[in-house]
């Protein structure tokens, strides 16, 4: 429940045009890669747009930011552009890491988002260090770590709240859980299934948040990211959400039932927040409307963009392997 | 006539600290960080008395936890500063591994060259002191097969105390492997030691017979064997590797080209080892200058046993080196 602000009609657009864009976009990158125009790995976020869109809300732009694999929404909340988002899927020279990442590794150094990481669990101490250096220099940024309820039976987690805890670092951890870790389900993988309580062994304030409720989610993330950043402490959230679709474009998705999968979809973020911006006389038909349609235009511009853009020249293949230029 | 020098007793130990001392001294975002560095002193004492000097913000003990804290390296120079990361051991710069390998040495490429990480980490490799299977193996030939990584390998007093600065001022991770059985060697450093390049192999004697190409814990015994050597008239070269990423063909190519026979000496173990690339790259680029097939003295085949004359048959030798050299120089004429 949305327990800060009254909601107002530009804020509640805002977040719809947010979660919307990702939809489209990601529903689009499916078309593509049907089409063989995007190739590797492809996970998307669909179902869970709520959870980056609500946290992204009380991020600052000088916030850092560090996302998993099935971070394309996190990169377009953060305000990377579809075009160079797209760009990269296209594997172009014009992609926010130069067509050498892909979807799984979306960088953006100037808007202080670090990945992209694929290793389950391993972008969690880069957030420590993250952390580490705003609080050794004196600033009050904020790290913000995204990863998936797989990755708390990784050691990197535990190893990285303790020290997190053990520091006091300013570092938010946001647990998408969706439930399952690839294809399997959290309660055949965890002996704790309710993931706030590992906080508790750290003595990390932590709080479970309905991540199919943007609203909620953002009201979370407001008063976590407050704590991290005047309260010296990390905080966790557990944002409970669902992916709709399989792990990845090579998954069958044999593992769950329909039933299950149409009953969260019953709770799709959305269509949620449409309805009680509706129902609160907030907005209309017409504003969905034209949402959609300004989205469409942007991501049409996107591919537009991604499939004009330039191949790296293979004479170049072995660039940025090291630093080019002087220290930084 | 020049200046005489000054120059002090030291030992490798004490020429790291000093290195330790001055980058800390010199820049404040140089941090240290690792288990036992601050209340112990390090595990092999490289550290000790810079807690005192320089407080806990700067000597950071840290958990077991060896993932997070070369993680936590890796994401502190992403974010300007200038980590010094010791890892106790190269085994156990294992559980680190996933930093090291899918992160450190990813991020710039992967980035698109968007993010440099101007880390340090430092951890102790080999074997010789009967410490067995777990605290023993020389691994840095896996490093060395890694793009994004740089390798050094300090086998002097000098790069001991030289080689940190130049590598906390590289916007790339280095890693640095200290030969457990160095630390107490001791020499005559100048007082104004300071910086070294860290690129490039150097030549440690000159010969003209044959090359002995060798690195870290290695180079004193393939200077013990050179010296053995002459007393029985072959001239032998020895080159110090020192920069096991980049390697340096370009040194050990032009010394077999003078010497045409090549013996290297490599602690690791001979399969698939850092002594089996320096040989490739020899065949590659001096095929036509060998009057002998390039021989290797590397570690047996075997995790590292703890009994004194055990460990010791399984490691190169001054002996071995001498032995394999003149098997060469007989086989030649």
């Amino acid at each position: 429940m949305n327990g800060g602000a009254p909601l107002d009609r530009d804020h509640g657009l805002h977040l719809l045009r947010q979660m919307l864009l990702v939809r489209r976009f990601e529903e689009r990158c499916v078309e593509l890669y049907s089409a063989a125009k995007i190739r590797g790995f492809l996970h998307l976020y669909i179902g869970e747009e709520a959870v980056a869109t609500g946290v992204m809300e009380a991020l600052r732009p000088d916030d850092a930011i560090v996302a998993t694999y099935r971070e394309h929404g996190h990169a377009l909340i953060r305000g990377v552009p579809a075009n160079e988002v797209m760009a990269e899927m296209f594997g172009k020279v014009e992609g926010c890491s130069r067509g050498r990442g892909g979807s799984m590794h979306l960088f953006d150094a100037e808007r202080r988002f670090y990945g992209g990481n694929a290793i389950v669990g391993g972008g969690l101490p880069l957030a420590l260090g993250l952390a580490l250096a705003e609080k050794k220099a004196g600033r009050d940024n904020v790290t913000a770590c995204f990863f998936g309820d797989g990755a708390v039976a990784e050691g990197e987690f535990h190893e990285t709240m303790n020290l997190a805890a053990l520091w006091d670092l300013p570092l938010l951890f946001c647990c998408e859980n969706n439930r399952y870790a690839m294809g399997t389900a959290i309660e055949r993988y965890e002996s704790q299934t309710d993931l706030a309580l590992k906080a508790a062994a750290y003595e990390m304030p932590a709080w479970s948040v309905d991540g199919m409720d943007v609203l909620a989610v953002e009201d979370a993330a407001r008063k976590a990211v407050a704590e991290v950043r005047d309260g010296g402490t990390p905080c966790f959230l557990e944002l409970r959400t669902y992916r709709f679709r399989a792990h990845s474009m090579y998954d069958p998705d044999l593992y769950r039932s329909k039933e299950e999968i149409a009953d969260w979809r019953e709770r799709d973020p959305i269509p949620a927040l449409t309805a009680r911006l509706e129902e609160a006389g907030l907005a209309g038909a017409g504003d969905v409307e034209e949402l959609e349609g300004s989205i469409a235009e942007e991501i049409e511009a996107a591919v537009a963009f991604g499939e004009a853009g330039s191949e790296e020249p293979v004479s170049d293949l072995e660039r940025f392997v090291y630093w080019e230029g002087a220290a930084p | 006539m020049s200046p005489p020098v000054e120059t002090a007793t030291t030992t490798y130990r004490e020429a790291l600290r000093e290195a330790i001392r001055e980058a800390l001294r010199e820049d404040e975002r140089v941090f240290l960080m690792g288990e036992d560095v601050g209340a112990y002193g390090g595990c092999f004492g490289v550290s000790r008395g810079l807690l005192e000097e320089f407080g806990p913000e700067r000597i950071m003990d840290t958990p077991l936890s060896e993932s997070a804290f070369v993680g936590a390296g890796i994401g502190a120079a992403l974010a300007g500063m200038r980590p010094i990361v010791e890892v106790m051991t190269i085994n156990f710069s294992l559980l680190a591994l996933d930093q090291i390998v899918n992160n450190a040495a990813t991020i710039t490429h992967m980035s698109g060259g968007q993010l440099a990480i101007p880390l340090v980490i430092r951890m102790t490799t080999g074997a010789g002191r009967q410490v067995a299977a777990q605290h023993s193996h020389s691994l840095e030939g896996w490093y060395a097969h890694v793009p994004g990584l740089k390798l050094l390998a300090p086998a002097t007093l000098a790069d001991a105390r030289g080689m940190l600065g130049p590598a906390l001022a590289d916007p790339n991770p280095v890693l640095i492997f200290e030969h457990g059985a160095l630390y107490n060697s001791e020499g005559e450093l100048p007082s104004d030691a300071g910086a070294v390049p860290i690129e490039g192999a150097a030549i440690r004697r000159s010969g003209a017979e044959v090359t002995i190409v060798a690195y870290g814990g290695t180079l004193a015994k393939a200077l013990a064997a050179a010296e053995q050597l002459a007393a029985e008239g072959i001239e032998a070269e020895v080159v110090d590797l020192r920069v096991l990423r980049p390697l340096d063909s370009a040194t050990v190519l032009e010394s077999v080209a003078r010497t045409h026979r090549a013996v290297i000496v490599d602690e690791g173990w001979r399969s698939g080892s850092l002594a089996a690339e320096v040989s490739a790259r020899i065949m590659e680029g001096a095929f036509y200058e060998l009057d002998a097939p390039v021989a290797r003295v590397c570690s047996a085949e075997v995790p590292l046993p703890y009994a004194q004359h055990l460990e010791q048959a399984a490691l190169p030798q001054a002996e071995t080196v001498v032995a394999e050299v003149r098997r060469m120089m007989g086989a030649d004429g």
